[in-house]
């Protein structure tokens, strides 16, 4: 493997800066380990060789001409495939949108692309965002590098694999109940859902509008919030964006690299742990609260009661939405179209178009959506989640008056088989149990690895008030510290592809 | 049975939903351009093509613009409310939902004011809200409709346009009145967002649009169930489709059949409505609060400065033109039935004496109006413009017979009234030597009338004018063509 794609993005960052590596020859290295290892990950959709060298290229034409970089100028970034690319295939893990490529640039494409950032490619997730393992994507799964024959999480699987494969070092996913964080836990590797409305939405194909949130991934809490740093703050183009500076994640990440928790308050959550948790996943999680207690955090026990409802009150929320969201794919205008031999009628043609073009999971939950929207039901159903969701967010500000930070498992599992959970539907979603609450409050929340079970990782999860991201790198950068000086970097220990 | 017949035995009920294009510079949610007429396709962007990822941002003129219509209708202003996602496959739209409000809409619970025949009413509204236009669907093939259609063409130009939705209460107890009375609400409603500026409120462009929703019931009845009437498309279709609406459910109703609750077309050919779609497969629009948007909250502070900026408005102008302009009581109904108040009333205020405004609007205005079966307002010409030709006559630079081939061609081409006198070169000939040599070629070549005029006949006269005009192209001054060959003629009266 070449030593280059061993490095982290600041690392990468600094051989750029200093001349030590060209940005060509670091876009070259990540290539190669592409062309070398995704034949059996799986991570990427789409690999875009020719584009990441040119952007790499105009980095180090920048640096020759004494220009001023930014901070991550010259690292290699993978892109889920649910954020817009102009001019690059962008098809969501779905055949309806096989072969589409967009007009524009989603915000934070625009802003990678102004920070020297280069991208690599589109990598695989589950359909239109929906699932826990790319198991989902109409393009077949993606693998973990820990174990080929399981899952790398989902549905930003394809980062996730991508940054623990060490074919790039950042990647983007996006996170409606969790689907940045536990492919983040299950690959090792760290990843945050920012504040809703922190990071701008506008280019990031909807699944559901008030839960959807692009975050980082990376292999250390360092590089991600380097990442948020380029990505977030406002954006005129997202009504639901925050008009308020980027929280000062990557100082947090510095200052917790101190692995100093003293005077910090951590809230253990009493309803996320327990019954249908795995005791490895349990074990992993009591030691790393117990290195936070040593690290100088106080720790205490919270109550959410309301966090049991958070299952239930997501799959009404993000199935009404999306039923919504996805009604936009009817042939009309771009993508897949199906049947029309001139004599169909319109409705006809957008019927086969989206039977053929969604896959299972994408039709349940538009039906579980449009049922739970019908005239009648609304009230029943999304109305009643919508107030969950209320409560939820009540739960999290009585949290919050005791503890700086909550923590909990990411996932109540490790990575599981490919092909085991598929038939059942109901546990696929209890992937989610953990993060749906962060999704639904909106507050922010990071994984960071905390410990092997089954010879594979667990993910810590620290989740903060809303706007205060900055709480959960520091928490997760002391953490982090500490688990790597008694035990080196986890990702060290990942069997498949090292 | 005639309308006669249907209006004694029973109670028409009317409503009216109104749609209004609002005149912003850009589209609800984006920054396209909302100019009407560009070629298919050009205003748009990933925003209002729906394209994946494309997020939607409110107009804020939109909103101001919808708020000065609501307090403008004696409305109530949300201090808080919501965009709300309608939800249903259409090929004109591109997100097949639309952005729309629900039950929050931005202004309820209103009135206007309006007369008809020397009788007021007080149409009471039900609400103002603010949504999103779709694209326009044109179905290419001989029937012209979706079905029977080679193919269908999409221009998504006008989608995104803000449309403003005005839904009055139902209105009883206009009886046999209800067209007349619906067509002056909306006349009222169009002078109103005029005044406004907050629409160019054309219904041959589809900026405002109606739909009329009637029912009728036995006397002492409850309400009857109503028909919604889609596609009237002018103030005189309002009128028929109300007509011919009552007489249809009257016959429904004689046969003892009931009426169905339905979505009817109305045909500008035939003047009657058609079935379009029926309730029983009627969508379920399974709306709810879009979330891609932030709730509306209006700052109070702000819609009391929206208040206190609105124009004085079409019912206290027209008071106010009554009173000062001195009108008879015979006058002001003519000029009522016609709807030239404001516009007499504007032209006075632009320079014109009242005379002249009023012979202008109620005599060849009104007249070219009702030829081309609009109204005066939606001539083409403005008071101002009108104002212009009035002082142009009155310095002498323009006949009377210049003055009409003015308006006329301000009517046909839209000009502007010096523009257009420059632009043809219609001026009066005052030149005296260039009148002089005019006359004398007409008395030569019309030595007999010549003759009978130096012999004393001096009414005789007029053919030789006529000349004279012609030769001149009607840029002379009757009268002063006149008095020349009359002095050339050494005659004097």
């Amino acid at each position: 493997m070449s030593d280059l794609t061993r490095r982290s993005a600041s690392q990468i960052a600094g051989l750029v800066a200093s001349g030590e590596a060209s940005a060509v020859e670091i876009a070259q290295a990540h290539l190669d380990r592409i062309a070398a290892v995704d034949g059996e990950l799986h991570a990427f959709l789409h690999v875009d060789a020719d584009g990441a060298l040119a952007a790499a290229k105009a980095v180090d034409e920048r640096r020759a001409a004494g220009e001023a970089l930014s901070p991550l100028a010259g690292v290699p970034l993978a892109m889920k495939d649910v954020v817009v690319t102009h001019g690059l295939p962008t098809t969501a893990g779905s055949k309806i949108l096989e072969g589409w490529v967009p007009p524009y640039d989603a915000t934070i494409t625009r802003r990678i692309k102004d920070a020297g950032i280069v991208m690599l490619g589109k990598t695989n997730m589950d359909e239109f965002a929906m699932g826990s393992s790319t198991e989902n994507s109409a393009y077949g799964p993606s693998h973990n590098p820990w174990d080929l024959a399981r899952i790398p999480g989902g549905s930003s699987g394809g980062s996730s694999a991508a940054v623990a494969g060490y074919e790039a070092p950042l990647a983007i996913g996006t996170d409606t109940g969790g689907s940045i964080r536990q492919p983040a836990a299950v690959t090792g590797i760290v990843g945050h859902k920012p504040t809703y409305g922190g990071v701008s939405r506008y280019g990031l194909i909807a699944f559901s509008s008030s839960l959807d949130q692009a975050g980082p991934l990376g292999r250390t809490v360092l590089d991600a919030a380097l990442l948020h740093e380029v990505i977030g703050g406002h954006d005129p183009c997202d009504s639901t964006s925050i008009a308020a500076p980027v929280p000062p994640v990557v100082a947090a990440a510095r200052e917790g690299a101190r692995a100093d928790l003293a005077g910090v308050r951590v809230g253990v959550v009493r309803e996320l742990g327990g019954e249908g948790y795995q005791a490895g996943v349990l074990a992993s999680f009591e030691a790393a609260v117990e290195v936070l207690r040593r690290l100088g955090a106080t720790v205490v026990e919270v109550s959410c009661p309301h966090f049991q409802y958070a299952l239930p009150a997501y799959y009404l929320i993000a199935p009404s939405e999306c039923s919504s969201n996805l009604a936009r794919f009817d042939s009309v205008r771009y993508g897949l179209r199906v049947g029309d031999d001139g004599a169909r009628a319109l409705e006809d043609v957008m019927s086969l178009t989206r039977e053929a073009g969604f896959g299972p999971e994408v039709k349940r939950r538009v039906m579980i959506g449009t049922y739970a929207l019908s005239s009648g039901y609304y009230e029943a159903y999304y109305g009643q989640a919508q107030k969950v969701r209320t409560l939820i967010t009540r739960d999290f500000a009585g949290a919050f008056e005791q503890a700086d930070v909550l923590v909990s498992p990411t996932s109540p599992f490790v990575a599981f088989g490919i092909g085991e959970r598929v038939d059942d539907p109901m546990a696929m979603y209890v992937n989610d149990l953990c993060t749906l609450p962060a999704s639904l409050s909106g507050t922010p929340a990071i994984s960071v690895p905390c410990g092997l079970s089954e010879n594979l990782p667990v993910g810590l999860q620290v989740m903060a008030p809303a706007l205060a991201d900055d709480r959960c790198y520091r928490v997760g950068a002391a953490f982090e510290a500490a688990y790597e000086s008694a035990n080196g970097p986890i990702l060290d220990r990942a069997g498949a592809l090292l | 049975m005639s309308y006669d017949e249907a209006v004694a035995r029973y109670d028409p009920v009317i409503g009216l939903e109104t749609h209004v294009e609002l005149g912003t510079a850009s589209k609800m949610f984006c920054g396209c351009s909302t100019e009407f007429g560009a070629e298919p396709n050009t205003h748009t962007c990933p925003v209002c093509l729906g394209l994946p990822g494309a997020l939607p941002v409110a107009n804020a003129a939109a909103i101001e613009s919808t708020i000065k219509i609501g307090l403008a209708l004696n409305c109530s202003i949300a201090s808080w409310c919501r965009f709300a996602r309608k939800n249903y496959f259409y090929p004109d739209m591109p997100k097949n939902f639309q952005i729309s409000q629900y039950d929050e809409p931005l202004c309820v619970d209103g009135y206007l004011d309006i007369e008809y025949d020397g009788k007021a009413y007080r149409v009471g509204i039900e609400r103002v809200h603010l949504e999103e236009d779709t694209g326009k669907n044109t179905h290419v093939g001989t029937s012209g409709r979706i079905h029977g259609a080679d193919y269908s063409l999409v221009d998504f130009n006008r989608a995104g346009i803000p449309l403003v939705e005005i839904v009055t209460k139902p209105v009883p107890g206009t009886g046999a009145l209800a067209p007349e009375v619906a067509r002056a609400y909306v006349t009222e409603l169009r002078d109103l967002l005029r005044t406004l500026d907050v629409s160019d409120v054309r219904m041959e462009q589809g900026s405002l649009r109606c739909d009329v929703n009637t029912s009728l019931n036995l006397p002492g009845d409850e309400w009857g169930t109503r028909t919604e009437t889609k596609n009237v498309n002018s103030l005189r279709s309002v009128e028929r489709a109300v007509r011919s609406e009552i007489i249809r459910q009257a016959g429904v109703l004689d046969a003892g059949e009931k009426v169905l609750q339905e979505t009817r077309h109305f045909s500008e050919t035939t003047g009657d409505t058609r079935p379009g779609r029926s309730k029983e497969e009627a969508t379920d629009y399974r709306y709810f609060p879009e979330p891609d948007l932030v709730p509306l909250a209006p700052d109070a502070d702000w819609v009391e400065q929206i208040r206190a900026s609105l124009p004085e408005l079409p019912a206290a102008r027209r008071v106010r033109v009554r009173e000062s302009l001195g009108l008879s009581a015979d006058d002001l109904q003519q000029m009522t039935n016609a709807g030239v108040v404001d516009l007499v009333g504007a032209t006075v205020d632009a320079g014109a004496p009242v005379g002249e405004a009023r012979n202008w609007w109620l005599g060849y205005l009104a007249q070219t109006a009702n030829e081309r079966e609009i109204d005066a307002a939606d001539l083409g010409i403005s008071p101002a413009q009108v104002a212009r030709v009035v002082a142009l006559v009155a310095d002498g630079s323009l006949s009377s017979a210049l003055a009409r081939q003015v308006v006329d061609g301000v009517l046909s081409t839209g000009s502007d009234v010096d523009a257009l006198i420059a632009e043809r070169g219609l001026k009066v000939v005052s030149d005296t030597g260039a009148l002089s040599a005019a006359a004398d070629e007409a008395i030569a070549a019309n030595p007999d009338v010549a003759e009978k005029v130096r012999g004393g006949k001096v009414a005789a006269v007029g053919p030789l004018v006529g000349a004279v005009m012609k030769a001149t192209r009607g840029q002379a001054d009757a009268a002063s063509v006149r008095t020349i060959l009359l002095e050339r003629l050494g005659v004097s009266e």
